[in-house]
């Protein structure tokens, strides 16, 4: 069988299409990541202990579980305790949701890698603790660890395809839907591939750069 | 709760497929992460270009992708895998192209003289390799293969989509026939918290023990640049 170049440009508006939900998803989901993460990191520097080692197993759980039971967990169990939701937004929940515990990792060590003398200085200066926080600790973590999460924008995006387990139409689902009708699997998902290839290359590029940008030493 | 503990010989048998997948999976992609992490370390310019093409290929690539691409597209142009077969080579190429640049990382890491020291006392490459290179940065490999392994295991659950019977398939089919939603995938995401963190002890046991060999102390909490490099988008950077 050969490459069919008219069949290709057929589909193409069909890919499109599910890139949309694909970019949709991924967006939505990192903003939820980036949010939730610092809030994870946040929590677990709580005087109690106790707190602190639940919010831990609780990341970790959500850290060390498969995406796709857990998309199907809150797209299923979700309505049966009452809360009816989108195929789309329990993916871009499940999504951020996920990723927040990486995103909470890196806020952790680019906050432990904010110099000592920081601290001592603020202690020194009587600084009231959200001035600590927002204008000494966290612009200085945050700078150090762009990059990294520059990366899980990229994580995320490469893991966007496994919300068809739940049937939002992204793109992989819609090469698939494609592919199913005509039987011509080979176009749609070589072509999916290749531009999952080129969004990876193009963007670990600008992360690169973002690395190089906010280099801090 | 009890229909869906009564399906425990299910729950075994998708337990124990999620487990050969890891395993085999994880073997050819630490085979794949020592070929082609050191012809990334070479000084031929055409043997690093393989290195390159391989890692941004499968690295770039969603592992769902990859699995869709062998199991739908390739045979059409008459390449035939069994299911589990290509299950087992989308996700070792792609675990391998991350393990590829954590293995080139780590030999960029050990420090330069240990490399002129062994140019000084005439080693030939395969010795400088075998005998000072690769036993120093083996323990730098470890905590990012950790990690590595970790997202192999979960990275099982998209063979679920293409028709095998693992765990997350097994929870699909005991909601299906027993109808207890949430009893069904929480036993599911437990039995994968318990596979990791099984995994997690293993991977903690062989740290300590490489570290002892170096004669070092293991940091009790992963740095950035450690963080950075078990990053799923990432490979380490140097």
């Amino acid at each position: 069988m050969d490459w069919d170049w008219q069949y290709s440009g057929d589909i193409l508006p069909d890919l499109l299409d599910g890139l949309r939900y694909t970019v949709i998803a991924t967006l939505a989901g990192y903003v939820i990541a980036l949010v939730l993460g610092l809030v994870w990191t946040l929590l677990r520097r709580s005087p109690s202990r106790v707190f602190n080692q639940a919010i831990r197993w609780i990341t970790e759980f959500i850290r060390s579980t498969p995406l796709i039971p857990q998309l199907y967990f809150v797209f299923f169990v979700l309505p049966a305790w009452g809360i009816t939701i989108g195929s789309l937004t329990a993916g871009i929940i499940t999504l951020g949701v996920h990723y927040s515990t990486y995103t909470a990792e890196v806020y952790r060590a680019g906050i432990a890698d904010v110099p000592k003398g920081q601290w001592e200085a603020c202690t020194a200066l009587n600084l009231p603790r959200s001035r600590v926080w927002l204008d000494v600790v966290l612009p200085q973590a945050i700078r150090r660890v762009i990059p990294t999460l520059g990366n899980y924008l990229i994580a995320m995006f490469k893991d966007s395809p496994m919300l068809l387990a739940i049937n939002v139409a992204e793109l992989l689902f819609s090469a698939y839907q494609v592919g199913a009708k005509s039987l011509q699997f080979l176009e749609p998902i070589t072509m999916v591939g290749l531009l999952f290839v080129v969004v990876s290359v193009i963007s670990s590029i600008l992360v690169r750069r973002l690395e190089r940008r906010y280099a801090t030493n | 709760m009890g229909d869906v503990l009564d399906g425990y010989n299910q729950w075994l048998d998708g337990a124990w497929l999620t487990f050969r997948l890891t395993l085999l999976g994880g073997a050819l992609a630490l085979v794949l992460a020592l070929v082609f992490g050191l012809a990334g370390t070479s000084r031929r310019a055409w043997v690093r270009g393989l290195n390159r093409v391989y890692v941004e290929f499968f690295r770039g690539n969603a592992t769902l992708v990859l699995l869709f691409w062998f199991f739908y597209a390739l045979p059409l142009i008459g390449l035939r895998f069994s299911t589990m077969f290509a299950a087992v080579l989308a996700l070792g190429l792609n675990i391998g192209a991350y393990g590829a640049e954590v293995v080139r990382g780590s030999i960029k890491a050990v420090p330069r003289a240990q490399y002129e020291a062994t140019v000084a006392l005439n080693f030939t490459p395969y010795q400088r390799m075998r005998r000072v290179l690769l036993p120093q940065g083996f323990a730098l490999m470890l905590p990012p293969f950790g990690n590595l392994i970790i997202e192999l295991m979960k990275g099982t659950a998209i063979v679920s989509l293409v028709g095998l019977v693992d765990l997350t398939r097994v929870s699909k089919n005991i909601q299906g026939s027993t109808g207890q939603t949430v009893a069904a995938f929480t036993v599911v995401l437990v039995l994968y918290f318990v596979i990791a963190q099984v995994l997690q002890l293993a991977v903690r046991y062989a740290e300590r023990r490489v570290d002892r060999m170096l004669g070092r102390r293991l940091p009790s909490e992963p740095s950035l640049g450690t963080i950075a490099a078990g990053a799923p988008g990432t490979g380490v950077s140097g």
